[in-house]
């Protein structure tokens, strides 16, 4: 799992640099801080579980499976990324893991994922289906008949609130009155967990009883994971709206040192395993790089191919 | 035996047929499985609960979102789901998935996911007030990524429907409260006959293709739904003052069948559309603009278009006379096209 984690802080501050240079197309919503919960849920997946996740994806990508020099070759729109160079950064997709194309809509994939969840409890499989948010999207109405149909039916969904404080430049304190987003969930009379977003141990134990329990047909769980956004909410956000005592607070809790250190505590890990890790990580980085700077453009007609099945 | 089926009971045997043909189609919708319930708005399901059980034809809370998005997770899943809206008016309420998602998962996934789902809906003004009224059509018709079906009679309605589950992609049928031909308390004023003889065997309509209603020699009506049959009026009327018109029941929007539309268009010379929804962008004015850009040199006057103008739907009959497309409307139009108006015609403002 800390090896996933640097996987995606390396490549997020690989995109970044790429982005401020210039050299990719479009935007990014980078997932830097935010590690633990990705790599803390997803461990516990399978590739036939599938994941809805957001406008901020690359995280849930990478944790889920999704190889990186798809990711990368679909940022740098190539007809070899993951979406062919049809989506970009917000619609990261691979069916072959259980990445369902992200959707950039707020609260936009979350009746997807209940929709998952039905098939799933349909066909009598003990799949499940985990559905990424933010605590912004908890506002949404979306969000709220996502919820409620998960609990009726007992859909084997889990609900995963990414608590990073801010909806794009909006504190959470603005637009809901509760100190605890999980609290909404008795509103649709579903289980709850609250957990540390920053330690990839307690996500992964709160994630793994929630998913135990929508695969033996106990229904949906909502876990709220504190954390914090490193990066703006997008490429072009220097984060001027956040308080300065807010972010030093919760940079000293970066996820990855949090990681690190228990490891080190346990034995399991050494200064030089870190060392090598990240020299791994960095050649996957260039390989991925390599591959996709080396990828073709897609052709111009390929504007019109795959809006239909046939 | 063949038998002849209301609009409803059509569309009910046709979803009957799909989902003991396969076991992934379930119906999922507000009201349609309920014990001793009505089988949907206009009873369509009537009766499958008892057959296929509360899991396959599914109630939902009033969250049309909900059903929408439970759709198409479901349907990116394998599964086949016949989704509905009471009113073509509550895909507002979900058209986040209609637009945002359902049309452009597949594209945006680079064809990584299909979302093979029905969603119905239906259309038309029933004195129910404007927001149970409305003709949705061109909405959707703008969208890429949904294919588009509006069956005007039984035969067509089943066969619509069987082609639309088995379809791979997100198909949208609109349908009309004045063809259901329901009974009971269920029942609308003012309802036409849409019933058909239904045969035995299986039978599937296929995607994109036009019906010929009427043949005629001197001027071309391209309706749908509730329209087909004003037309109709207006043709056996006009056939009294030696005026024979061609009627076109387009029967699917997108794809939308030129050819058929064309061919008749360049025997006659002249088009008029005919349509419930209002005017500015109704999914006439597409047509008309096509027809121009494709057959200028074939067509002897402009495109005329008789539509619902651009106000809401009102609701006292007198005035939903007035919105409503009527016969003498479309007499009128063709008439003009024909150079044989009495100069009076719609302002897009709704006045006269």
């Amino acid at each position: 799992m800390y090896k996933t984690m640097v996987r995606i802080r390396r490549f997020e501050d690989t995109i970044h640099i790429r982005f401020l240079k210039g050299t990719l197309p479009g935007t990014v919503h980078l997932y830097q801080g935010q590690e633990a919960v990705a790599v803390g849920v997803c461990a516990n997946l399978r590739n036939e579980d599938v994941v809805a996740s957001t406008h901020r994806p690359h995280g849930h990508a990478i944790a889920k499976g999704v190889p990186l020099k798809s990711i990368m070759a679909e940022l740098y729109g190539k007809e070899t990324g993951c979406c062919k160079g049809k989506g970009g950064s917000m619609h990261i997709g691979d069916a072959s893991v259980g990445m369902l194309p992200a959707i950039a809509i707020v609260g936009g994939g979350l009746t997807i994922a209940a929709g998952c969840g039905l098939a799933f409890k349909m066909r009598g499989t003990d799949n499940v289906a985990v559905a990424f948010l933010g605590d912004g999207a908890t506002n949404e109405g979306d969000f709220h008949e996502a919820m409620n149909m998960a609990a009726i039916w007992n859909l084997p969904v889990i609900f995963v609130c990414e608590n990073n404080l801010y909806g794009a430049s909006t504190h959470i304190k603005l637009v809901c009155k509760l100190e605890n987003l999980a609290d909404r969930a008795a509103g649709y009379g579903m289980p709850s967990a609250i957990c540390d977003g920053n330690d990839v141990l307690a996500v992964h134990e709160c994630a793994s009883k929630a998913i135990k329990r929508a695969r033996s047909g106990g229904g949906p769980t909502f876990i709220e994971c504190k954390t914090y956004r490193i990066g703006g909410h997008s490429r072009s956000d220097a984060n001027a709206y956040r308080d300065k005592e807010e972010e030093k607070l919760w940079r000293a809790r970066d996820p990855l040192i949090i990681a690190g250190n228990k490891l080190k505590d346990m034995g399991a890990m050494t200064n030089s395993d870190i060392t090598a890790i990240d020299a791994e990580i960095a050649l996957e980085i260039g390989e991925a790089t390599e591959f996709a700077e080396a990828s073709p453009l897609p052709s111009g007609d390929e504007c019109f191919t795959h809006l239909w099945a046939d | 035996m063949p038998g002849k089926l209301s609009y409803a009971e059509a569309i009910r045997e046709g979803i009957k047929e799909e989902m003991e043909r396969d076991e992934r189609v379930f119906c999922i919708g507000e009201d349609i499985g309920i014990e001793h319930g009505f089988g949907g708005a206009f009873t369509v399901t009537l009766g499958l609960s008892d057959i296929f059980g509360h899991e396959r034809i599914l109630d939902t809370p009033i969250s049309e979102a909900g059903l929408a998005g439970a759709a198409i997770g479901a349907a990116m899943m394998g599964m086949r789901p016949i989704a509905d809206v009471q009113y073509c008016d509550f895909l507002f309420c979900c058209m986040d998935q209609m637009i945002n998602e359902a049309p452009k998962i597949r594209y945006m996934s680079g064809g990584g996911f299909t979302v093979p789902m029905v969603m119905r809906a239906p259309v038309g003004v029933t004195a129910r007030g404007a927001q149970h009224a409305q003709s949705v059509e061109s909405y959707f018709m703008h969208c890429p990524g949904w294919k588009i079906a509006c069956p005007s009679n039984a035969y067509d309605a089943k066969g619509i429907l069987k082609t639309a589950v088995r379809d791979d992609n997100p198909v949208l049928i609109f349908e009309h409260k004045k063809l259901y031909g329901a009974k009971g308390i269920r029942k609308v004023e003012g309802a036409l006959d849409a019933s058909s003889l239904i045969p035995d065997e299986d039978y599937t309509i296929p995607v994109g293709k036009a019906r010929l209603v009427r043949e005629g020699a001197d001027a071309t009506i391209l309706a749908n739904l509730r329209m087909v049959y004003e037309a109709g009026f207006a043709a056996s009327d006009l056939a009294e003052d030696g005026i024979e018109v061609e009627i076109i029941d387009p029967r699917w929007l997108n794809p939308f069948d030129y050819e058929t539309l064309y061919a008749s268009v360049k025997k006659t010379g002249r088009l008029v559309i005919v349509h419930e929804d209002t005017m500015t962008g109704g999914w006439g004015a597409e047509i008309a603009a096509r027809t121009m850009d494709d057959i200028f040199d074939y067509l002897d006057a402009p495109v005329k278009r008789v539509c619902a103008p651009d106000t809401p739907a009102p609701f006292s009959p007198p005035l939903e006379d007035v919105y409503v497309p009527s016969k003498e409307r479309i007499k009128q139009a063709v008439k003009s096209v024909c150079y044989m108006d009495s100069g009076q015609s719609f302002l897009r403002s709704g006045g006269r």
